[in-house]
């Protein structure tokens, strides 16, 4: 029997309040050492997918389903428990460092904090990794910045520091929910060269959120395509986007706009994502999709797995 | 010649000492009809100069003629009420740029109003341009900005700053914050606005793929001067500045199979804050030399309609790729 994955989430739900479905049945599986790049649009359920990897999710999220990551039941553990497993085993990065970070201590102090933490050693080895760590993330003069504040440092150097906190306690998982979007052109791709390096030296598994194909392409190993809380597409990156099987996964592909497609109209996938609220009972795309037919209204389609490991859940493909 | 920018700057003071150069000397003019891109990244001075065209934040020197004429309140100048009824902004916050407590067809009647159309009318009209965006007047007339979508929002700007019946039309990021399958619906709706009504546009955005496709000629800037400024083609196929190539192949790939493999600059975007003397991109150029540290490079000749502010395509300038003597 196969060894089990490193994370192994089965029809993952999450509601907010008594009617907002944001995550409806997620399945995921990524082995040790794998990038799984996770695209969607806004409200397409991918960061809240994150959170619930993290269990960082507000209270009023209802979760249902199971996530199991690294042999332990997620959504089980207790208190305790979970505080070991943030930063111990799962880490996550942000599209905005000051939410990792608190804007009253230093970036060195907060390092060594979750060292201390989660390897139980003292502040004058923990301050030691902590430099360290900067000098992984290639901070330049990383001694002096160890006693600055999180505001003293540009974009991308909060952002290095982040993935520098990140990664202090060497966790088994690297959460990254959209860790470039807010960044500069020319430094998020530094930021990206860094994390693929990163995670190859490691041999880190990383969950890669983004609405951007390109930095998923840059990243990932994997796809996964999410479309109104599903995953609607998985499969290695080089054939999804050489050829796409799901209409909404094709529909995202076309509307990128290309430079070289000057003078041609944009085939944009009409209208907008359903209201989470009022979810259709059959295929979520069915309302814009120009593949539909009758029987997608008849409920969400299985997943079906093609060769290469291809995951598509739509009525053309069983 | 229907917009001209001519000197523009804009320096503001900072709280405990500095000033930053937004905008430094900047010339530039937009021909009727066409569509001028403008690139650059945050603190480049992108959006300071679509603020300065519009007269929005007053510039510090420099004038911005408007067909000829010079907007402002000098004798003889075109008035700014005048000028901003030819001229329109669509900014990157739907939300922030529509009033949460006027419905969109009141929004999109407010400015004819303020300009002495009778009410019956303004509000006829905003129901046309409502429909002409792609909003069912009947359904989205009377609704508030928080009830629709960003893309609907984005439409109902548009349609706002059409409703003055505009001859330029300035898109400030109008398409950054909006997913890509609404992003390319609203871009294919600009590019049917722009054809029917024969407006000018200029085109702010961070993403050089939808400059390329939206623009006729691009302006590439780099802390609050132009960097770089051509028609598209040339700036997209003979690169002339050092900037423009690192932000061309900072692009993420689109080819799984052939990733990006160095970063073309290191560091971030140095603080606009009291620049050093001499070129601005030279702290993060390749080919720096003593000679970029003393001389500001001007815009010069790159090829047809094609202008750079680079020593190494200034001839005499000094620099050891630049040829030894001008003429």
């Amino acid at each position: 029997m196969p060894a089990e994955p490193l994370v192994c989430v089965r029809d993952l739900s999450v509601v907010f309040g008594n009617s907002i479905h944001a995550v409806n049945g997620v399945d995921l599986d990524l082995a040790a050492g794998e990038v799984l790049g996770v695209l969607g649009e806004s409200g397409s359920g991918k960061s809240v997918t994150l959170r619930a990897l993290l269990r960082i999710l507000p209270a009023r999220a209802r979760m249902g389903g199971s996530i199991r990551v690294d042999g332990r039941d997620v959504l089980a553990m207790a208190e305790g428990e979970i505080e070991d497993y943030r930063g111990g085993v799962v880490s996550m990065i942000f599209q905005e460092p000051m939410l990792a970070f608190d804007p009253v201590f230093t970036i060195g102090d907060q390092i060594a904090e979750s060292v201390v933490r989660h390897r139980g050693v003292g502040r004058a080895a923990a301050r030691a990794r902590a430099l360290e760590m900067l000098e992984h993330v290639r901070i330049p003069n990383a001694r002096r910045r160890l006693d600055a504040y999180p505001h003293e440092m540009s974009g991308g150097m909060r952002q290095r520091a982040m993935i520098a906190l990140a990664l202090a306690c060497g966790p088994k998982l690297l959460l990254a929910d959209e860790p470039t979007t807010a960044l500069d052109a020319t430094v998020q791709i530094q930021i990206l060269l860094l994390l693929r390096e990163l995670q190859r030296e490691l041999g880190m598994s990383v969950i890669f959120v983004t609405h951007d194909v390109g930095v998923a392409c840059e990243v990932a190993d994997r796809i996964a395509v999410m479309y109104a809380g599903r995953i609607v597409e998985t499969g290695a990156v080089g054939d999804v986007m050489r050829t796409p099987r799901h209409p909404y996964t094709s529909g995202l592909l076309s509307s990128i706009v290309r430079g070289e497609l000057k003078g041609q109209r944009i085939e944009a996938i009409p209208g907008s994502p359903p209201d989470l609220a009022r979810l259709p009972p059959g295929c979520s795309f069915e309302p814009r999709c120009r593949h539909a037919r009758p029987d997608c209204r008849d409920g969400f389609p299985a997943a079906r797995t093609l060769d290469g490991g291809r995951v598509v859940r739509c009525v053309l493909e069983t | 010649m229907i917009l001209e920018a001519r000197e523009l700057r804009k320096h503001f003071r900072v709280k405990g000492g500095g000033t930053v150069h937004a905008v430094d000397d900047v010339s530039f003019s937009v021909e009727k009809g066409e569509t001028l891109g403008i690139v650059g990244e945050s603190g480049c001075g992108k959006s300071t100069t679509a603020r300065l065209l519009m007269h929005l934040i007053e510039p510090d020197a420099g004038a911005v003629l408007l067909e000829g004429r010079r907007i402002g309140s000098a004798q003889g100048a075109m008035p700014l009420r005048e000028a901003r009824s030819r001229m329109q902004m669509v900014f990157q916050d739907s939300f922030a740029s529509l009033n949460p407590r006027l419905t969109n067809e009141a929004s999109i009647a407010f400015g004819p109003m303020v300009h002495g159309v009778p009410a019956s009318r303004a509000i006829e009209r905003a129901r046309s341009l409502l429909d002409r965006v792609g909003l069912e007047p009947a359904r989205f007339g009377g609704r508030y900005p928080h009830e629709l979508s960003g893309g609907q929002r984005q439409r109902v700007n548009i349609a706002r700053a059409l409703a003055l019946e505009p001859r330029i039309v300035i898109l400030d990021e109008a398409v950054s914050a909006l997913d890509k399958s609404v992003e390319a619906q609203v871009l294919n709706l600009l590019l049917e606005l722009k054809s029917e009504l024969g407006l000018t546009y200029i085109f702010i955005s961070h993403d050089l793929s939808v400059v390329r496709y939206m623009s006729d000629r691009v302006m590439v800037m780099y802390l609050g001067k132009i960097a770089e400024i051509g028609p598209v083609d040339s700036i997209y196929g003979r690169t002339a500045h050092p900037y423009t190539k690192a932000l061309l192949s900072a692009m993420p790939s689109m080819d799984p199979s052939k990733r990006t493999e160095a970063p073309p600059l290191a560091g971030d975007p140095p603080s606009p804050i009291d620049p050093a003397p001499g070129c601005r991109f030279r702290t993060r150029c390749g080919y720096a030399e003593g000679a970029c540290e003393h001389t500001d490079p001007p815009l010069g000749a790159a090829g047809e309609m094609h202008h750079v502010a680079c020593l190494m395509r200034l001839p005499g300038s000094g620099h050891s790729k630049a040829a030894a003597h001008a003429g």
